[in-house]
């Protein structure tokens, strides 16, 4: 009983140190302030930076997001913040017969097959109230298509509530534009 | 430096004394306030007070004359008479504290037979302003803060008390310069060597007394808002303040002098190496509040009456035995 209690106190007095030594060990090493209208940080160092979400491009249009419209990051939202709007429209390809090799022996167009109709999504609107966010990252872990991240846009701020409410399609749009200028101006 | 003991007559030493060790409470109060925001802030990792003066420097005098500007507000249903001699009552012994204090060979206000049971004497009554401050506030918080601060006190004054007493048996004197000077100039003859249990119950005494972290519960800021000082503001806040800081120079020069050989050291002994002691042990002070989270109350009562009483009762009868043998 008294060894126990003896051995649990030098644990104690030893765990204490430790944290002696860890305190010691961080007074130190260097300042992680950045003293902010002297110093500022570069957008791309902001790696660990939780902005409202916005919307990832398809890698060969910079116009159109990778969104499926499936509507898991609206169901999900704790807040309820996100409204997505989509629809359907079929695509119009060119229905072509198969060959197969030099037989050339005509479709059997007696079976029943279902026409090959292809449709697309198109999302018609994507809106985030960010007022009522809270940055949980849910919509962003959940995205199947890898349509989410994280804004780097650090000196957010506002007077009106209005200015929260964010069309995301519009900003990539907008984003879309300013990366086009920035290669135009680069091809120059 | 002056030789006080030139000076004629002891009024006028006295006064003089006073004068200096008033400039030096106010001086300290600012030093250690700047220090321990810097301390706090390296600890993890921001720089602390940046933007007044180079480095932040000025910013403990903005912090005084913010204080004294402000107004003194008496609370409601308060009582104004004790509710006022408070912050006095706590800040005129802490400057008592100082008098017999060796700063140095020469440098020593009032050189008494019985400096040490003065300032332990004096210092004690720091617990009565706190009493009086949460009971006339008017303030559950206060009161608390109160209740907490006289269950700590009583229970750390005794350990306080008895680890002291083992230097007394070996130094044979209540003086604190003839304390300083059985110790000799290098660290192997300090009496922590001698004594090492006994100073790390004084010191931990010493964080408990002066209401510093992890022992702060009287003013536990997240549980009592500022426990027996809430409702102060301006310089009755201030002098509780300046009081907390200079109770914490107190008890380190205490420390520097029964333990560490006080102004003695290996090179040119002087006032110096007992600023630096002193110093030196305040940091750690400072560093002890930054690492460890506050205890809870049994904790805080059951490490002073099982652990420190026993343990300074056991180091009292061996060092007896030793000095007897």
């Amino acid at each position: 009983m008294i060894g126990s209690k003896l051995k649990e106190t030098f644990d104690g007095v030893v765990s204490l140190l430790i944290g002696l030594k860890i305190t010691f060990k961080n007074f130190l090493k260097p300042n992680l302030t950045v003293h902010y209208p002297r110093k500022t940080v570069k957008p791309e160092e902001l790696t660990g930076y939780r902005g409202h979400i916005e919307l990832v491009p398809k890698p060969e249009n910079p116009f159109v997001p990778r969104c499926i419209g499936c509507g898991l990051c609206r169901d999900i939202c704790p807040s309820g913040c996100i409204e997505v709007r989509s629809k359907r429209i079929a695509e119009e390809k060119e229905i072509h017969t198969p060959h197969f090799g030099l037989q050339d022996t005509p479709l059997d167009l007696t079976r029943k097959v279902a026409p090959p109709q292809k449709t697309k999504i198109e999302i018609v609107s994507f809106e985030l109230n960010y007022n009522y966010c809270s940055l949980c990252g849910l919509c962003v872990q959940n995205c199947p298509a890898g349509s989410l991240r994280f804004s780097k846009d650090i000196y957010l701020a506002s007077f009106s509530s209005r200015d929260f409410e964010f069309d995301l399609l519009k900003r990539l749009e907008k984003q879309a534009q300013a990366r086009l200028k920035e290669e135009e101006e680069w091809t120059k | 430096m002056i030789d006080l003991s030139t000076i004629p007559s002891p009024l006028v030493q006295i006064v003089i004394g006073l004068i200096g060790v008033l400039a030096f409470v106010g001086l300290n109060g600012l030093v250690c306030v700047y220090l321990e925001r810097k301390v706090a802030g390296h600890i993890q990792r921001r720089p602390g007070p940046f933007e007044v003066g180079p480095h932040g420097i000025l910013q403990p005098l903005a912090d005084a004359v913010k204080l004294v500007a402000k107004q003194m507000i008496t609370p409601k249903g308060a009582d104004p008479i004790l509710y006022w001699a408070a912050p006095l009552i706590s800040f005129a012994p802490a400057i008592a504290c100082f008098l017999p204090l060796p700063f140095g060979p020469k440098l020593q206000n009032v050189s008494i037979n019985v400096g040490l049971i003065l300032i332990l004497a004096f210092s004690s009554l720091n617990v009565l302003a706190l009493c009086l401050a949460g009971w006339s506030s008017q303030n559950k918080w206060s009161l608390l803060g109160a209740a907490r601060d006289i269950a700590q006190s009583v229970a750390y004054e005794i350990p306080l008390l008895l680890s002291l007493l083992p230097i007394i048996l070996l130094t044979g004197s209540l003086n604190l310069a003839e304390i300083t000077q059985t110790q000799g100039p290098w660290p192997w003859q300090w009496l922590v060597v001698k004594q090492p249990l006994a100073f790390i119950i004084f010191f931990v005494c010493v964080f408990a007394e002066t209401n510093r972290a992890p022992f702060d519960l009287p003013e536990a800021e997240s549980e009592l808002t500022a426990g027996f000082h809430t409702e102060y503001s301006g310089m009755g806040f201030g002098l509780f303040f300046l009081a907390e800081y200079s109770y914490m120079v107190v008890g380190c020069a205490l420390a520097s002098i029964l333990f560490l050989g006080g102004y003695q050291g290996p090179v040119a002994s002087g006032w110096w190496w007992f600023l630096l002691k002193v110093y030196a042990l305040l940091l750690v002070m400072m560093w002890v509040r930054w690492t460890y989270p506050r205890v809870r109350f049994d904790q805080l009562l059951n490490l002073a009456w099982k652990w420190f009483i026993p343990l300074s009762l056991l180091n009292i009868l061996i060092t007896a035995l030793v000095v007897k043998l």
